[in-house]
């Protein structure tokens, strides 16, 4: 950190538990949390906001957090990877990725389950172009997508069906 | 044959750790006291290291700084061979090559300390392209700049050409390409007296890195441990290169006696690792009035970059793919690898296939219109049959129907129909869009060529323990590709178990044995098949101690292996590789059977060119191949997929912009790979002849889907704008520069 920084608390609510840390102000979050909050399930591809490794939602809006100072932190409700899941169970989309291949290195899949679900928070019967519009942010050098909107559609019908 | 888990789409083994967040990758590892680790590199492609200079306003005694001189045994990364320094001491021969290593606790500081070192150098003139590395304008490595070169000779090439009615030549570029795994490359070291140099990290081939670490340590085997951890993707980039990170890595940590974690940053990963080889493949075809191919004179040339590498094994099989799936009496291929100042090309799902499969399948296309049938009557004139002699005098013994598998693929995606729509349609030119459909007819040797298999000689094992888990021992690692979840089911098949009951040791020099690198579509079919054979084994001792009987349950099957172990204290086997005996290559004349198994494909690409505007699009993709017994039909397909999106990339948008040996566009916001908005859906397709050698009748898929994508991508675009395409990536600039020309 540049002369003169000093470290800052931060208090936030991640994955429903309340958390406070020290950062420097201009620390990207994808490092608090992976470093100081020990939450390592979100990813770092490119540190540029282009490949949404690192996507979380905060507040309700799927952000990149390599692109997120730790001070804009203060206040928001986060969600990582690591809050997708229900106790020891999967959340639909996370099952579906695991049944329909939409997971193979696994390195984009963290990110791209939190903008599979953000999209479906969004719309819940998403059609094919929602569906690619809502991925785009997301890189993924290993499925060429197909499993992942077969896994996106196969969490909203498996979903239903439980309903 | 009737199968209880092959064929069957069991989901990923580590599918719910990728899932979840929970998959530890090499950064999400963190040890006690750990420091950081960074690299200064050369600013200058060519020349004699006169100093390093550190600047005054950084606490150098705080920091760990390597150089050469650090260096405890041979300062190479050995590889085929030695020519590859870890560190550059006198001379620098690329951009980026590493020459000082730094570690310090802090990362701020640290990356403050990197810009702090400046490499003073004394310039010499550099090398950049192919044809000035092949006209010596400079001797930049050995004697003449040439790393390798191969002939392959069948028939008579010269005595064709007279008797021909039509000769086509042209020349053709292929690029070259970034990996781009979404996880960017890293290592963590530890050397102690005690324990020796232990490494994790994200890689392919952990037999590699251990044997580079042994030289560059003058360390007997034991002394060196290399741990995968989860890894991100590879596709080639994780073959080699990993090698220099854990070199460096451990040097640090060797002078620290400190834990050193190397990551880097996507930059550095773009800018300082290894790319496909960019190359360029000259034709000369000889053809009579029919269409029947008479002469096929193919000369092929690779640029290497710097270093040897993995040169020489690139160009192979590239020289091995160039005359593709066709019958020909006469075909002579030329080929080498050349040096250029830039740094080394290497590994890259296809292995140097891409390169001359997107040059013969362009140039058909040229050949048909030469002679003035359709492309795909030209091909139907040329298949191989089983019985038909290969390029390389390999004899066809696979049934293989590259006729059928064309139909197929035109059948699916309505070929005949829109070429004749897009013909009529593309004609009477209303608005700027234009349409076009292509294809590329290919084959796919699996595993390595010729005796590579028999050199490397992989070994498996296999242990069942007391609670009925069986567990797999291999080298073989995972990396998005499968290799966990199909040696689980190729396991549980033989086993006659369920997947949950098999258990994938995470690979580790300490523990596994060598199964060769998880390269080259190998780990399927070759190791695949000791892991069948493994299984067998383990199947016959049960069997012959009298613990288990025919028609057993999974139950009986845990019983057994607990009352064998308690007697014999442990239940393990143990394969070797053997060669078939039929299968014979001369490394000299380099010809024979140069893969024990072949994929076959064809592949159809539907694209939109708006001709204001040279943006293209694929519309449409059917990919359609016959790869023996297919595993996990969910994983092969995701293969094919990914490979496909792979070769859009290659074909349309990843260009690598260079300037003197560097490349300037090392981010991803100007190194462009297909989004999910970008790719067309592609379906894919498989045809089944069960191969005799592979486990449950399997052969490699891994790298074939590189090569015909954008061939086919390459001629629907020629079939839509009547640019006579000869390079890819086809980016709208090239494009929209090649129809103004076209119209000039």
């Amino acid at each position: 950190m540049p002369e003169g920084a000093r470290k800052i608390r931060v208090s936030c609510i991640v994955n429903g538990a309340a958390v406070t840390c020290e950062a420097y102000p201009m620390a990207r979050l994808l490092d608090v949390l992976r470093e100081e909050l020990k939450l390592t399930g979100t990813k770092e591809g490119c540190g540029e906001g282009e490949c949404g490794a690192c996507a979380i939602e905060m507040d309700g809006a799927l952000v990149n957090s390599c692109l997120v100072p730790a001070l804009q932190a203060e206040g928001a409700k986060i969600r990582t990877i690591e809050g997708v899941a229900c106790g020891g169970a999967l959340h639909a989309v996370q099952q579906a990725f695991v049944a329909y291949g939409g997971a193979q290195c696994g390195i984009c899949t963290p990110g791209m389950i939190m903008a599979a679900v953000n999209l479906l928070a969004r719309y819940p019967q998403p059609n094919d172009a929602q569906i690619r519009a809502g991925l785009s942010g997301n890189l993924c050098r290993c499925t060429g997508y197909m499993k992942i909107f077969e896994s996106v559609v196969a969490a909203v019908r498996d979903a239903e069906t439980r309903a | 044959m009737e199968t209880r888990v092959i064929g069957k789409s069991v989901p990923r083994k580590e599918g719910r750790e990728k899932v979840t967040g929970s998959a530890r990758y090499v950064d999400d590892l963190s040890f006690p006291g750990m420091l950081y680790g960074v690299t200064v590199r050369s600013p200058a492609a060519r020349g004699k290291i006169r100093a390093i200079h550190f600047a005054d306003d950084i606490p150098w005694h705080e920091l760990i700084v390597v150089t050469a001189r650090d260096i405890p045994g041979k300062n190479c990364i050995a590889l085929l061979i030695e020519d590859q320094p870890c560190l550059a001491a006198e001379f620098v021969n690329h951009p980026e090559e590493p020459v000082v290593l730094l570690a310090h606790h802090d990362r701020y500081l640290l990356e403050e300390a990197r810009r702090a070192v400046r490499i003073e150098i004394e310039p010499l003139p550099a090398v950049f392209s192919i044809e000035d590395s092949l006209a010596r304008k400079e001797i930049i490595w050995g004697q003449d700049n040439i790393f390798k070169s191969f002939y392959v000779e069948k028939g008579d090439v010269e005595c064709a050409w007279a008797g021909a009615a039509l000769v086509v030549e042209g020349s053709y570029e292929t690029g070259a390409q970034e990996q781009l795994y979404i996880e960017p490359q890293g290592m963590i070291a530890q050397v102690s007296e005690a324990e020796g140099v232990t490494v994790w990290g994200s890689l392919q081939c952990p037999h590699y890195v251990h044997k580079a670490l042994m030289i560059l340590f003058g360390l007997p085997r034991e002394r060196i441990r290399v741990v995968q951890t989860e890894t991100g993707g590879g596709f080639g980039g994780k073959e080699e290169y990993p090698s220099m990170i854990a070199a460096h890595a451990s040097l640090l940590a060797r002078k620290s006696g400190r834990p050193v974690k190397i990551i880097y940053d996507r930059a550095e990963d773009m800018v300082a690792t290894t790319k496909r080889h960019p190359s360029r493949t000259r034709h000369r075809t000889a053809v009579t009035r029919d269409g029947k191919l008479l002469a096929m004179d193919i000369d092929f040339t690779v640029d290497g970059g710097a270093y040897e590498t993995l040169s020489p094994v690139v160009l192979s099989r590239g020289t091995i793919h160039a005359a593709g799936p066709y019958a020909c009496a006469n075909v002579r291929i030329c080929s080498r690898a050349v040096a250029t100042n830039a740094p080394p090309h290497g590994a890259f799902r296809g292995f140097g296939a891409p390169q001359t499969v997107f040059a013969l399948e362009r140039h058909l296309d040229r050949v048909a219109e030469a002679v003035g049938i359709a492309p795909e009557e030209l091909r139907r004139r040329n298949f191989i049959r089983e019985g038909q002699t290969l390029a390389v005098g390999q004899v066809v013994k696979e049934k293989v129907d590259m006729n059928g598998l064309m139909e197929r693929a035109f059948e699916l995606s309505g070929y005949y129909a829109k070429r004749k729509k897009f013909a009529a349609e593309n004609s009477a030119a209303r608005g700027t869009i234009h349409k076009g459909i292509g294809f590329a007819s290919f084959l796919h040797g699996a595993g390595f060529t010729g005796s590579g298999e028999e050199y490397l000689a992989s070994e498996v094992a296999m242990e069942a323990k007391a609670d009925g888990t069986v567990h797999i021992l291999a080298g073989s690692t995972e990396m998005g590709q499968g290799t966990n979840t199909i040696f689980a089911q190729i396991a549980a098949e033989a086993l006659r178990l369920d997947c949950e009951q098999i258990r994938i040791v995470q690979p580790d020099t300490a523990y596994v044995p060598n199964s060769g690198p998880t390269v080259a579509s190998r780990t399927a079919m070759i190791v695949g098949k000791l892991v069948e054979t493994a299984a067998v084994r383990l199947l016959a001792t049960l069997h012959d101690s009298g613990f288990l009987h025919d028609g057993y349950s999974a139950g009986d099957f845990t019983r057994a292996c607990s009352s064998y172990v308690s007697r014999h204290g442990a239940l393990k086997s143990f394969v070797k590789y053997e060669h078939p005996h039929d299968l014979h290559w001369d490394d000299q004349k380099y010809s024979g059977d140069a893969y024990g198994a072949y994929a076959w494909a064809v592949y159809v690409a539907e694209v939109s060119v708006d001709t204001r505007t040279a943006e293209v699009r694929v519309e449409n993709f059917v990919a359609v191949q016959e790869v023996g017994k297919v595993i996990n039909p969910v994983l092969a397909a995701g293969q094919i997929e990914g490979g496909v999106a792979q070769g859009i990339g290659f074909a349309l948008y990843e260009n690598v912009v260079w300037q003197e040996g560097r490349m300037v566009n090392a981010q991803m916001t100007n190194y462009v790979m297909p989004t999910s908005v970008d790719l067309p859906v592609i379906r894919v397709y498989f045809e089944e002849i069960p191969y005799g050698r592979g486990p449950a009748g399997a052969k490699g898929i891994g790298e074939l889907p590189l090569d015909g994508t954008a061939p086919a991508i390459a001629n629907a675009i020629a079939f839509a704008t009547g640019v006579d395409v000869r390079q890819i990536p086809i980016t709208a600039e090239t494009l929209l520069e090649m129809m103004e020309s076209a119209h000039a």
